[in-house]
């Protein structure tokens, strides 16, 4: 069985769907963010299968945008989990909940 | 110096700021010598311009002193213009004379008062304000200086706000004042929009030429200007004011009385003469008007037992007599009362002022008395003033009030100088009472008399002096010439065509009386008038009493001053303020309260419900974006 755009796109789906799951429920913060380059990175196959099947480059450019926007929300996520840790002493996303009503 | 009349504004007005920014820290000396220094040199330079007028061809006697331009949009266009004709600067020379010696007078009469800084800097104000006022080139101007000695007399009047009728009574003021200028800029809107401009040369050449004697437009024009004076002149319907305005310092009322305040009506009427020639109509309304209340304010004053409500009277009835004048035509001769009743007026307030203030404090004259040999500066003083006011030759008074009667006979008839006598009679009566209770008979009050300090006395000489002889430069039968007549010809020099063309035809042919005659007539009433309060209140002191049980009606009347402050209480006070607290509390507090608060609680309580969204959880938030993204997903998808 060949391996076509059909499966390319599913093992991106599903990536995205463990990423959008661990966003929704994992408690610790850094999973969360680690779950977060994993949507993005899911995003980035489909965008290399698109442009692959249909030949256009652009699909590649915009994977290599993607990957620096990662970086760089890494760099900052990465920085305020530290603060925050600093501040609270936890990394569980439910103890930090003060910014409401 | 002409070039230099800026200066007789620009000197109250650096008293004024001086006061405020470095009276606090220099001191009462300082506030003194700076409020009385600046208004003195202000009437330096009055009279070297009035010297430089004199000096000058009567026909050239008009200067105009342009200084900024106010407004200009399109062909609108107002200055800020100072105009010096005979007419302003005889006004200037009065105004700011009579303030230097009330200002004078302050410096001792206030002596002990807490708020002497903030008395001196509203004094400069208002002295400020008036000759503002004179000396302004055109409607605008004029207006700025009325409406800023409204306000001066309200803070005047109120000064002594902690007492309840001294802020009753500056706010009564304000108010009663604001419905005559409503008149009166109503007034200068019709003008603008009938002349397009407000400058007074080109309104008065323009209403000659373009508009034929009796003109409805002139008409409105002119009554509408005639009830601002009324207000600031205090003269029927809008006079109760006045005599509650004694509620300021006495040195207040003086000047408000005398100089710079209830003078500007007067004043404003007689520079819009051109205006008003055009219109008979509103000459007989300003003669009809200032003759009811020379007479009624007259009536009131018989009784009165408050020194100054006697003279407040005194002030609405020869006040009514200027307009008599103005109405009558005789413009010039209504000006010249203006001047002598400066004199008179300033000095009578300036010894009442010094009465109560030697009696510490008390101003009803049953309980003066015998003060003759006790003040003996301020008993001559006010006998001189009662001698001019009642117009006993040869004091002021005589010449300017026997002129207005004279001019009333020759254009209005016997009928009308008949009433004018009689109020006169009541004059020399009313004032010559007051002299008899406060300085003679014997003495009805306790405890110690003070002695007026020199500050007191100085202005009262001065005035005394001037109410003496002051009148003497208006007396054509004694040097066969009248200096202010001729000096105030230039500005009046349109007036005498139409007024003798428009008014009562039983003038000089019919009467062959002489001036001289009608003199000794005038003479006669005023010495019947005090004969009679000499017979009253010196020999007889009983013929009051029984007079009062058997004319009670007609007493209870005149001393409560013809109800007329219960009528209008009636009238148009209660109904205002129960209109006013009707909308109080149902518009203002149901309604736009209602609506304002209702809002505010639709918001709060929906918010409390939607604010349970935001719940602080970052998950959550991640969870709507996927469900929305899903939501859209499956939008496009199922579509």
């Amino acid at each position: 069985m060949p391996v076509g755009v059909s499966h390319y796109l599913a093992v991106s789906a599903v990536i995205f769907a463990v990423g959008v799951a661990g966003v929704l429920l994992r408690r610790n913060i850094l999973v969360v963010l680690m779950s977060i380059e994993l949507m993005l990175n899911a995003a980035n196959l489909a965008f290399v299968t698109f442009s692959r099947a249909s030949g256009a480059v652009g699909g590649q450019i915009v994977v290599l945008f993607v990957m620096t926007v990662a970086a760089a929300e890494v760099a900052v996520g990465l920085a305020i989990v530290l603060i925050a840790f600093r501040a609270r002493e936890t990394t569980d996303v439910d103890e930090m909940n003060v910014m409401k009503w | 110096m002409l070039e230099h009349a800026w200066l007789i504004l620009a000197l109250p007005l650096a008293g004024v700021a001086g006061n405020i920014f470095l009276g606090g820290r220099l001191g009462r000396r300082f506030v003194s010598a700076l409020s009385c220094g600046v208004v003195g040199l202000s009437f330096v330079v009055s009279v070297a311009c009035f010297l430089e007028l004199l000096a000058m061809q009567p026909a050239q006697r008009h200067f105009e002193r342009h200084i900024f331009t106010w407004f200009l949009s399109g062909s609108f266009k107002v200055e800020g213009t100072l105009l010096l004709d005979p007419l302003s600067v005889l006004m200037t020379l009065v105004v700011s004379g009579v303030a230097f010696l009330i200002h004078v007078y302050s410096t001792g009469y206030m002596a002990g008062d807490s708020g002497y800084r903030r008395y001196f800097t509203y004094l400069n104000l208002f002295t400020f304000s008036m000759l503002t006022l004179v000396l302004g080139g055109n409607f605008l101007v004029l207006y700025v200086g009325w409406e800023a000695v409204g306000l001066c007399s309200y803070l005047l009047i109120g000064f002594w706000f902690q007492k309840k009728p001294a802020a009753d009574a500056g706010r009564k003021a304000f108010i009663v004042n604001r419905i005559g200028d409503f008149g009166f800029a109503l007034g200068i809107l019709l003008i603008f929009r009938t002349f397009g401009t407000l400058e007074f040369g080109e309104v008065f050449s323009g209403a000659e030429r373009l508009f034929p004697s009796g003109s409805t437009l002139i008409t409105g024009i002119a009554l509408l200007l005639f009830a601002g004076a009324t207000g600031k002149s205090a003269q029927i319907p809008l006079y109760t004011w006045l005599p509650d305005a004694m509620e300021g310092p006495t040195p207040v009322s003086a000047l408000i009385h005398a100089a710079t305040m209830v003078t500007a009506g007067v004043y404003m009427v007689a520079r819009c003469s051109a205006l008003f020639v055009l219109s008979p109509l509103a000459l007989a309304v300003v003669a009809i008007v200032g003759l009811a209340t020379a007479v009624y304010a007259a009536s009131i004053g018989l009784v009165q037992n408050d020194l100054k409500r006697v003279l407040a009277y005194s002030t609405i009835s020869q006040l009514g007599y200027m307009f008599l004048a103005c109405g009558v035509g005789a413009f010039a001769v209504g000006i010249f009362h203006l001047m002598t009743h400066a004199f008179f007026k300033a000095l009578l307030f300036l010894v009442a002022g010094a009465v109560i203030h030697a009696l510490a404090g008390e101003q009803d004259i049953t309980k003066m008395g015998g003060l003759r040999s006790k003040l003996p500066v301020s008993y001559w003083s006010f006998l001189i003033a009662a001698l001019a006011i009642a117009g006993v030759f040869p004091f002021a008074g005589f010449f300017s009030k026997d002129e207005i009667l004279w001019e009333t006979l020759l254009r209005r008839g016997p009928l009308v100088w008949a009433l004018g006598a009689v109020g006169a009679l009541m004059t020399a009566f009313y004032m010559f009472r007051l002299l008899f209770l406060v300085f003679h008979g014997t003495a009805r009050h306790e405890g110690h008399v003070h002695a007026p300090p020199f500050s007191i006395k100085l202005p009262l000489v001065c005035l005394a002096v001037l109410s003496a002889v002051g009148g003497l430069v208006g007396a054509p039968l004694l040097f066969g010439r009248h200096f202010v007549k001729e000096f105030l010809s230039p500005v009046f020099r349109h007036v005498n065509g139409h007024v003798a063309a428009g008014t009562h035809e039983a003038g000089a042919g019919h009467f062959v009386v002489s001036e001289l005659s009608m003199a000794v007539v005038s003479v006669s009433i005023a010495v019947l008038g005090i004969v009679l309060a000499y017979r009253f209140y010196v020999i007889s002191p009983d013929v009051p009493q029984r007079l009062k049980e058997r004319f009670a009606r007609l007493y209870s009347i005149l001393f409560n001053k013809y109800y007329v402050d219960e009528i209008y209480d009636t009238l148009f006070v209660r109904p205002l303020v129960s209109f006013a607290t009707a909308l109080w509390r149902h518009v203002d507090a149901l309604i736009i309260d209602g609506a304002v608060n209702g809002s505010a609680f639709l918001v709060e309580t929906a918010s409390k419900v939607s604010r349970r969204l935001q719940t602080g959880g970052v998950q959550n938030y991640a969870l709507s974006i996927v469900v929305g993204a899903i939501a859209i997903l499956a939008f496009w998808l199922l579509r």
